[in-house]
């Protein structure tokens, strides 16, 4: 805790999002997914950081940045276990596990060519059938889509 | 999804599966009714396929309803570049219910979700046909008095087979023994072996058509291997006459055996076979109607 604080004054953050245990090889993924490359705040990225429990990560601190849930869960599809911190008034207002949703919408694209949802002007729909290994499932085809299969839209 | 859309076999449960059996007995005795008076049925072939097309309409006329539609979507504005949307949307208006075909998967639940009325499924590319599953499931409870603890053998192409992917998720509600026999290339995909698993079901898979397997078996469901479907075609030169059924085959083979085939066949199933009683595949087909009919009565909840 002591070392969080640490880090959360050293970023000076007042009001923003703190994105931590980040793991380093999905870190500018993450960084992608957010459209953070489009923001006009300031951002601070930590990379390769030392990390008990995770060796090394990384941190994002976004200032005047507060995400939607759909946008959240973008991130937690490739970094689940990710610690997201809501600041206000430079003190942490709310703390957010993230957690992969049953049913993700518009997030990932159907990797069958012959599925409709990669026809018609439409979202994509998919059922998390496995949280563990995330195996996703189309709503439309029933084709599952293995973690490392999956393509974001 | 709208609840009484029927777009996959996966959604049906044991219930609604022996409720429609039911159903499909009851207009088996009396197929000729007045149920879908006044009824606007659309069947939207968005590709062509007479044989089910043809089921579909006929189950709708004995029942009075009434038919539009199209049967190929070269003559449709999908053709123009309309959206599947759109000419759901724009269908909706007209008729009580749409009955349709599409060479894209998931086309089926995807109508389903944008319009109010119900969606039958006939086909989604090579995802569902869950008509075609009802009618085999018909046919299996008619021929068998039952569902329940029977040995299911499937024979031939395992691997692109979408009725006999269907069969194993409608069957999996009653304890089948199922037993698969498939050249090496076109095997049961694994995601079907885990789908039995995870629901305790056993099963034994064999590349040999062995008149042992033919005599444990309850019922025995034949399918095409297709030339098409072999990336190395010396294999299909190999495999093309073993997996062919031989009336010879059947002498020591269970009085209750009944052969189920989902047709067109072309020459897995020898014709010395169709004068064996055993032989079904034909009624099968005539099962379809009455299948279909319980199929457009349930979504339409008029019983």
């Amino acid at each position: 805790m002591i070392d969080n604080k640490k880090e959360l004054q050293i970023a000076a953050l007042q009001n923003g999002t703190v994105i931590d245990h980040i793991p380093s090889d999905q870190l500018f993924k993450v960084v992608s997914l957010l459209d953070i490359e489009n923001l006009k705040t300031p951002v601070t990225i930590g990379y390769n950081l030392d990390s008990k429990k995770m060796g090394n990560k990384g941190i994002l601190k976004i200032a005047d940045k507060f995400f939607e849930q759909d946008e959240i869960n973008r991130i937690s599809l490739i970094a689940p276990a990710v610690k997201l911190n809501i600041i206000r008034d430079y003190e942490v207002a709310e703390k957010k596990l993230l957690h992969l949703p049953d049913e993700l919408t518009g997030i990932v694209k159907c990797n069958n060519p012959k599925c409709i949802s990669n026809n018609e002007p439409m979202k994509t729909r998919f059922k998390v059938i496995d949280k563990e290994m995330v195996t996703l499932k189309c709503e439309y085809c029933e084709m599952k889509t293995k973690k490392e299969d999956i393509v974001l839209l | 999804m709208k609840k009484n859309s029927f777009v996959s076999v996966a959604d049906l449960s044991k219930e609604d599966i022996l409720r429609l059996v039911k159903s499909a007995g009851s207009f088996e005795e009396n197929p000729n009714r007045k149920i879908l008076e006044g009824k606007v049925c659309a069947t939207l072939f968005f590709e062509p396929s007479t044989r089910t097309r043809l089921s579909f309409e006929t189950a709708i006329n004995r029942l009075n309803g009434k038919v539009i539609g199209f049967s190929d979507a070269a003559t449709t504005s999908s053709s123009k570049g309309e959206t599947l949307k759109d000419t759901i949307k724009m269908v909706s208006n007209y008729a009580d219910l749409i009955i349709m075909r599409h060479y894209l998967e998931g086309a089926a639940r995807y109508a389903s979700e944008i319009t109010d009325i119900p969606i039958i499924n006939a086909g989604d590319g090579a995802n569902q046909h869950p008509s075609q599953t009802m009618l085999d499931l018909y046919s299996i409870y008619k021929t068998q008095g039952k569902l329940n603890n029977l040995t299911i053998t499937m024979v031939g192409d395992l691997k692109y087979g979408r009725t006999v992917h269907s069969l194993i998720v409608g069957m999996s509600h009653f304890k089948p023994e199922f037993e698969f026999i498939a050249p090496e290339e076109l095997r049961l995909p694994d995601t079907y072996k885990q789908f039995m698993e995870e629901k305790g079901l056993s099963y034994k898979e064999y590349t040999d058509f062995s008149e042992e397997v033919i005599n444990r078996s309850d019922i025995l469901y034949m399918t095409r291997v297709q030339r098409e479907r072999f990336t190395d075609l010396m294999e299909y030169e190999k495999v093309k006459n073993v997996y062919i059924l031989k009336n010879s085959m059947l002498k020591n083979s269970k009085e209750n055996l009944r052969i189920l085939h989902p047709l067109p066949r072309v020459n897995e199933i020898a014709y010395d076979v169709d004068d064996n009683p055993k032989a079904y595949y034909f009624e099968q087909a005539k099962n379809g109607v009455f299948a279909r009919q319980a199929i457009i009565c349930d979504v339409l909840e008029t019983n």
